[in-house]
């Protein structure tokens, strides 16, 4: 056990160092930070200067070494547009995001659970066909759409719900959060649902097919010739056995929902990291950009190792090998 | 009481939303009235020293104040200064107001504009054009400063309206002495703090998300506003924008996406205000180098010949791109400066849009089967500067040159276009204002000669030079009699006029969208100054 942790654990180092290198050279393309940081009138003389001091003249390889040497320190400089330490404003954006993703999750799981094991049960009803018609808006149209379409129903037709930001905060800690307020609750609602209506679609779909395949099942046919009720059937047996991968998926969909807030976050003005990355990326903000990417490859690293190790103490039929071994 | 009561309730309904806030309303009789506007861009850092922008300094101009200040039609009036006047061509004399304190209570005076001319000059800042390396400041007294020149300067105030006055000793004490370095490591405390003597004064800051004002109660001018608290958030979407608009959840924004001005004036509840903008949008073509670096034609470049240029001028009809592209937000400009800011602008008229004509002189230049060129163009900077781009290629078509376009972010297009690779660029697009609203500041840095670093005119992307231009750049600096000035500039843009060195598009419109409760002055330079803002 402990040498598979290592092992993953080399394995995930790996991963972030190359992570690191490809983010390293696609900053070569996103343009000139300096003529976004300095004012038209600024001077050539400046300019250069300005170019010198943040190492940009320097060549890729020292200022690669160099950043990996910062990195390894949680160093990532001063964003150049903000002027503050990056860390910080990560640290800032970090409960944004955070919250918005587990509520979408919660929403995800709240509500496409019982879809899926009511489409599951109830094959042919009509309500299921207007479950599985929902679902498949939220599979094909773009999260952006959704978002926008959200907006003008809730927020300018209905003025039910505001049309951006987060609402009022509530500092504790390090942790700013809207969960405590009114307005900040109001304000989740939209964009969590944007966010979450893809992974709703997918837990849905998932527990159905499953549910469906359960239900074929010979013990499922025993439980029944039993004479136990049907919600103890359906519940109880059924349910539970689709619930391992259900789980799976959704724990590793929730990196995904971090990662992928972006959209989300600049639709609703949402003031979390997605949003932080896109400006980032507008203005060259290479120590933003670099930060949020590592960030972003640890999640899935982390997430990736948790859920294998879970595996591993969930299921026996998974056998670890030692080193030498192929495959697992 | 009755209609106290009556217009609480509606309050009541109308923040309904907010529970807790309609509780506050409902104990406090008079509502405050709060301005909410959002910007497409962020307010980063406080220091208006460090960010040279018009959206950062305007902003700021709510907080802090120079010695001039500009009114509603940008015309300079005191500010901080009462009154001026030349002593002699090399030196000014400001008096400055009395009774005016910062917003810690500190009093402002002579100390106080020395400082802040020395930390003008320091090393991060990006201001530092405001006034010639030269000049001195010198305290006569704690109310009068003279500013000593080495040459004469016909407009050296024009630019200190946006440079807003530092209270020493607040910034000795916090630690701001100097503007911070854009390459610096670690956080200078007044990144997110200001202290300054202007009608409002920040609550909070959160960079790139919310930022909270008050009135200043000890304000030394005539309040011209009713406001009782301003919240400033960033909006990036432009579909989010307009929507919070139309929902009322912000009182004003800025800028209104052409394609949704329609639908802003069709809500019952907002209006969108249209003026033009000080910044115009022309075309550069490499007249720099021998060979074109991005062409078919080798040994030779087509745009050192200034009958090409002048036929790719021809051969632009601006009329449909003001109309099919610009959506009519647009006014045609045969200056590269804003007739807002230049007296005799009425003298010039733009070369007719002539297909035939332009065929012509490239048939004369050599060239009548054409040529083959690449253009660079941002697609992020400009109101449609993409789509603009692409009207022009295809207009060029038609005396057959070929454009293949290159659209780019802004951060990619100014580091191609511009002097970071070399003006590695043979035909674009950019956009002007002159940060002094003069002419001089468009001959230096847009017609101005350079080098092939870009020593000398830092945005003539297209190394476009004429040695009289040059010369009249010299004279138009220290030329203080105001009607040679204007003739000189005159000439200036007859010359690029005739030789096409640098060919003007438009100045774009500036499209806000307020709610109709509330009354702004737009002015021209795209500064929201809400210290003119009235609601109902």
């Amino acid at each position: 056990m402990l040498a598979f942790a290592i092992r993953r654990l080399f394995e995930a180092a790996f991963v972030m160092v190359t992570v690191a290198l490809l983010a390293f050279v696609l900053f070569r393309f996103v343009g000139d930070p300096v003529s976004q940081m300095v004012g038209q009138d600024t001077s050539l003389e400046d300019r250069q200067r300005l170019r010198q001091e943040l190492g940009l003249d320097d060549p890729i390889a020292v200022q690669f070494a160099r950043f990996l040497a910062d990195a390894a320190r949680f160093e990532f400089g001063i964003s150049y547009q903000m002027k503050q330490p990056v860390t910080a404003i990560i640290a800032e954006r970090f409960p944004a995001t955070l919250e918005l993703a587990l509520t979408a999750a919660l929403f995800a799981v709240a509500l496409g659970i019982p879809m899926g094991v009511y489409t599951g049960i109830h094959r042919d009803s009509w309500l299921s066909k207007v479950f599985l018609s929902i679902s498949l808006i939220g599979v094909s149209l773009p999260t952006f759409l959704i978002g926008i379409l959200l907006i003008y129903v809730f927020a300018v037709k209905f003025g039910v719900l505001p049309s951006f930001g987060r609402g009022d905060v509530v500092q504790i800690g390090f942790w700013r959060t809207g969960l405590l307020t009114g307005s900040g609750l109001k304000a989740l609602v939209l964009p969590s649902i944007t966010l979450g209506l893809f992974q709703m679609t997918l837990v849905t779909r998932l527990v159905r097919a499953e549910m469906l395949e359960v239900l074929r099942t010979d013990y499922i046919k025993f439980a029944r010739a039993r004479g136990l009720p049907q919600r103890a059937i359906n519940f109880g047996h059924a349910l539970r056995n689709t619930l391992v991968p259900v789980i799976t998926v959704i724990g590793l969909q929730i990196g995904a929902i971090i990662a992928f807030a972006i959209i989300t976050e600049t639709v609703f003005q949402w003031p979390g990291m997605g949003l932080m990355f896109i400006q980032a990326v507008q203005n060259a903000d290479i120590p933003i950009m670099a930060a949020y990417l590592m960030l972003v490859a640890f999640l899935f690293v982390l997430i990736n190792f948790i859920v294998d190790l879970i595996y591993v103490r969930v299921d026996p039929r998974i056998r670890i090998y030692g080193p030498g071994a192929s495959g697992r | 009481m009755a209609r106290l009561f009556a217009s609480d309730k509606m309050q009541l309904k109308a923040f309904a939303v907010s529970g807790v806030l309609a509780l506050f309303l409902a104990a406090n009789p008079a509502p405050a009235k709060t301005f909410r506007y959002a910007f497409q861009g962020d307010l980063n850092a406080l220091d208006p020293y460090s960010l040279n922008e018009s959206f950062t300094l305007g902003a700021l101009g709510n907080v802090m104040e120079g010695l001039t200040k500009r009114d509603k039609d940008l015309k300079i009036i005191p500010g901080l200064a009462e009154r001026w006047e030349i002593v002699d061509p090399l030196r000014w004399r400001f008096y400055l107001r009395r009774g005016v304190k910062f917003h810690n209570g500190e009093d402002f005076t002579a100390d106080d504009v020395v400082f802040s001319t020395e930390r003008m000059r320091s090393p991060g800042s990006q201001i530092k054009t405001r006034a010639p390396s030269d000049m001195q400041a010198v305290k006569v007294d704690d109310y009068t400063v003279d500013f000593v020149l080495t040459s004469p300067n016909p407009i050296l105030n024009a630019e200190w309206d946006t440079w807003y006055m530092f209270s020493k000793k607040w910034a000795e004490a916090n630690g701001a002495t100097q503007a911070q370095l854009a390459s610096a490591t670690s956080l200078n405390p007044f990144a997110l703090k200001a202290n300054g003597t202007g009608p409002f004064m920040i609550v909070s800051h959160e960079p790139g998300v919310k930022t909270v004002f008050k009135p200043n109660a000890n304000w030394w001018g005539k309040k011209e506003h009713n406001l009782d608290e301003v919240i400033f958030q960033t909006i990036k979407s432009d579909a989010t924008r307009v929507a919070a608009l139309l929902s009322g959840d912000i009182d004003m924004m800025d800028p209104v996406p052409v394609q949704d001005i329609e639908r802003v004036k069709n809500s019952p509840n907002a209006v969108v205000l249209i003026a033009p903008e000080l910044r115009t949008i022309f075309l550069n073509m490499d007249s720099f180098r021998d060979e074109l670096l991005y062409s078919n034609v080798k040994g030779k470049n087509p745009f050192k010949d200034a009958r090409v240029r002048k036929a790719v001028y021809q051969a632009i009809d601006i009329e449909a791109i003001h109309t099919k592209i610009m959506r009519g937000m647009s006014v045609n400009s045969a200056l590269l400066i804003s007739p807002l800011l230049y007296a005799r602008a009425g003298e010039f008229k733009r070369h007719p849009y002539d297909v035939a004509a332009a065929k012509k002189l490239l048939a004369d230049a050599g060239y009548a089967t054409g040529f083959e060129v690449e253009m660079d163009c941002p697609n992020d900077r400009y109101v449609n500067d993409e789509g603009i781009c692409q009207a022009v290629a295809q207009m060029l078509s038609r005396i057959e040159i070929k454009v293949k376009l290159n659209s780019m972010p802004k951060a990619k297009f100014f580091e191609k276009a511009g002097p970071t690779k070399k003006y590695d660029s043979s035909f674009n697009l950019l956009g002007w204002t002159p940060g002094s609203l003069d002419s001089w500041n468009v001959i230096e840095n847009i017609i101005g000669c350079r080098d092939a670093d870009g020593k000398g005119g830092l945005f003539n992307f297209g190394g476009y030079c004429n040695a009289r231009i040059s010369e009249l750049n010299k004279l138009i600096l220290v030329q203080t009699d105001s009607k040679k000035r204007d003739e000189m500039i005159a000439e200036a843009f007859r010359i690029n006029h005739e030789e096409a060195g640098v060919i003007p598009l438009h100045q774009q419109s500036l499209i806000w969208g307020t709610s109709k409760k509330v009354k702004i002055v737009q002015r021209a330079d795209n500064q929201i100054l809400f210290y003119w803002a009235i609601m109902e």
